[in-house]
């Protein structure tokens, strides 16, 4: 079967090394990967393409790189699924790591992220003299994070590691998670609160690249969501994510709907420096028109609240018994 | 074509203007909306990062309001979108959980079981009203304007779980929409990537980069204005877009339309009634251009 592709090309020590697309096509089995394709090209038609690959089975994690926008495992990935249309299928590197030659990327910046989060086990004191005992539900809840292969899909297509390369990112994240619910680490409340710092869990914007991306079902966004959750009931509390969710929670309590002006007053807390930022943004809104003004700057309640503030009660007595 | 109508938070806070245009749309294409007043917000992935179970519950109650009314359920918001198809795909996958829940929506006399189909109103639009039939109604084909769509998170990914299986094109209906307006679709990479809003609190100089990427990014590709089907995008996009150029160091000044308002344009609805005077970003030039078009 005949496949068109447009390749991402670069050349670090070519004379012109700026990056450029060439398409190739091949004739290959129709159930041929995309992989399957690159090597026949390298093998083939062009022997200086670069590409990253080993187990082709979907185990190992190398051959991660975008087709058709969004990060996958070329070798996990059919061409017969790509071939959208007439269309050449659209092959680049990964994103949000410096590109070494054609479809290679730099792992550096992903492996600096697993080692910040400490992926070891600090062990629980005293050490008993045979095993840990550990109950099953709990492994079977770290395997979900323990699945993942470090192919960087995740951390390639993450909107937030696109604007700030200080955060943490999805894979070190749900790698954190692995940690913080093992009940043999004894570093648990350390890590929340590194976790809950700048860089961590409450930078990340619930995008769900990370979950849409991975090819091996971690859904980074989740594991990020229980850390904020595990977070914030260990009591590391004292930072702008949790003070936004717990104000949302306290105004959807009492009113039923959310008003966005009590949120951010909520939200930003007693910082006047954080409070004056907000204000141009909160007079501009008046000017257009945008508060309802005749009902007073803040929502009305839905009518029939308490039947919200009733619910609130029975799940929150439920869980307490 | 009638739906029950849940209008979520903004459009009745700092959007006033959707709902404005929502409605006016709705009439003028024959949609009847029972509006679910006594719903409560879907809690925006926020509630569950303190209390999933609470989340759901809220989510429950919704539903079972609409199931009360016999009618489909439309949403208006990519966010409120995203979190009841979550929600409703994990009490469906659990029997036991949702038999938990809805013990506790007895008191009120409510009670889900199961069959809601919460659906956006651009995907209402395009599966039950049909592009065709917008397109006949076209009055003011919005010819020569080139107009940026904008997703939302929410409403675009996790693709399993927003049903992109069943209907793949839900990926590109906005596009879709815009064409039948008579409009071109501007391509840029930033219109499936996050507005940034949900880290505005946590994060301003992050959240503010995001959303003054994708203006730029649309500007610079020529659009004319931007289009969203989510509220929450359209604050980061819109009210913020004066901050989000001095973090970015780039002049913006591209006015930000909810989907409502292009369809009311291309309709022939008057501005008044579209709330076009409501933006942070002046949406006079669209206008002006919008004016000049010829009536078909
Ligand atoms: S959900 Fe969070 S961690 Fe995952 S890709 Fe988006 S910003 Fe990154
Ligand atoms: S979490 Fe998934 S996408 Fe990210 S590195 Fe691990 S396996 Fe790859
Ligand atoms: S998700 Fe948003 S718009 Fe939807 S109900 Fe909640 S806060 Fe309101
Ligand atoms: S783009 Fe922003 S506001 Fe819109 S759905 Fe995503 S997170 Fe929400
Ligand atoms: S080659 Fe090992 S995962 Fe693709």
């Amino acid at each position: 079967m005949q496949f068109k592709l447009n390749v991402r090309r670069y050349d670090p020590e070519a004379e012109s090394p700026a990056p450029y697309w060439r398409e190739y096509e091949v004739d290959v089995p129709a159930n041929a990967t995309v992989l399957d394709c690159l090597i026949h090209i390298r093998e083939y038609v062009d022997g200086t393409l670069a590409v990253r690959c080993s187990c082709r089975s979907a185990i190992c994690g190398s051959c991660m790189m975008r087709v058709n926008g969004q990060a996958r495992l070329a070798c996990a990935t059919k061409a017969t699924d790509m071939q959208e249309s007439s269309e050449a299928i659209t092959v680049e590197p990964g994103g949000n790591m410096p590109v070494i030659k054609d479809l290679i990327v730099d792992m550096d910046v992903f492996w600096n992220k697993i080692r910040q989060v400490k992926p070891w086990l600090e062990p629980v004191q005293p050490v008993p003299e045979r095993e840990y005992l550990v109950p099953n539900e709990t492994i079977l809840d770290l395997t979900v994070a323990m699945n993942c292969i470090m192919c960087g899909a995740c951390v390639s297509d993450c909107t937030s590691l696109e604007v700030d390369k200080n955060f943490i990112g999805p894979a070190a994240l749900a790698k954190a998670y692995r940690f913080v619910d093992d009940p043999r680490d004894e570093a648990r409340q350390e890590r929340l609160e590194e976790l809950s710092d700048y860089g961590g869990v409450y930078d990340c914007t619930h995008c769900f690249f990370c979950v849409e991306v991975c090819p091996k079902g971690v859904a980074p966004l989740e594991r990020i969501v229980e850390i904020r959750e595990r977070a914030q009931s260990a009591g590391v509390t004292n930072n702008a994510g949790t003070r936004h969710a717990v104000a949302f929670e306290g105004i959807i309590r009492d009113s039923g709907i959310l008003d966005e002006p009590m949120l951010l007053l909520k939200s930003i807390g007693m910082n006047p420096v954080e409070q004056l930022k907000n204000v141009p943004g909160g007079v501009r809104l008046l000017r257009a028109g945008k508060l309802p003004l005749a009902s007073g700057p803040f929502h009305h309640k839905i009518p029939g609240h308490g039947n919200v503030q009733r619910l609130f009660e029975k799940v929150e007595a439920a869980q307490e018994a | 074509m009638k739906y029950a109508f849940f209008p979520g938070c903004v459009s009745r806070g700092a959007c006033p203007e959707l709902m404005q245009s929502l409605t006016a749309v709705a009439a003028h294409i024959g949609m009847e909306l029972e509006l679910m007043e006594t719903a409560s917000c879907t809690g925006a992935g926020v509630i569950s990062e303190r209390n999933q179970k609470l989340a759901d519950a809220l989510n429950a109650r919704n539903f079972a309001l609409a199931e009360q009314t016999g009618l489909p359920l439309m949403n208006i918001c990519s966010t409120c979108q995203g979190v009841m198809s979550g929600v409703n795909e994990r009490l469906k996958a659990r029997p036991e959980y949702l038999a938990e829940i809805n013990e506790m929506l007895a008191e009120e006399g409510l009670s889900y079981s199961g069959t809601a189909n919460p659906r956006n109103f651009m995907w209402v639009l395009v599966e039950d009203f049909g592009l065709e039939n917008l397109r006949s109604l076209v009055k003011r084909p919005l010819s020569e304007l080139n107009v940026a769509p904008f997703y939302g998170c929410y409403i675009s990914r996790p693709t399993d779980v927003l049903g992109y299986h069943d209907f793949p094109q839900r990926g590109v209906y906005l596009e879709m929409i815009i064409e039948a307006c008579g409009a071109t679709p501007v391509d840029y990479s930033g219109k499936k990537k996050c507005c940034g809003f949900p880290i505005i609190t946590m994060n301003r100089t992050n959240s503010l980069t995001m959303a003054g990427n994708h203006v730029g990014e649309a500007q610079e590709q020529g659009a004319d204005f931007m289009v969203t089907p989510c509220p929450l995008c359209h604050l980061n996009l819109d009210a913020q877009q004066p901050d989000a150029a001095r973090v970015v160091q780039t002049p913006l000044n591209l006015p930000i339309l909810h989907l409502s308002q292009l369809i009311g344009m291309a309709l022939g609805i008057d501005d008044a009634d579209l709330g076009l005077n409501r933006h942070v970003v002046s949406t006079n030039p669209v206008r002006e251009r919008l004016h000049a078009l010829p009536l078909a």
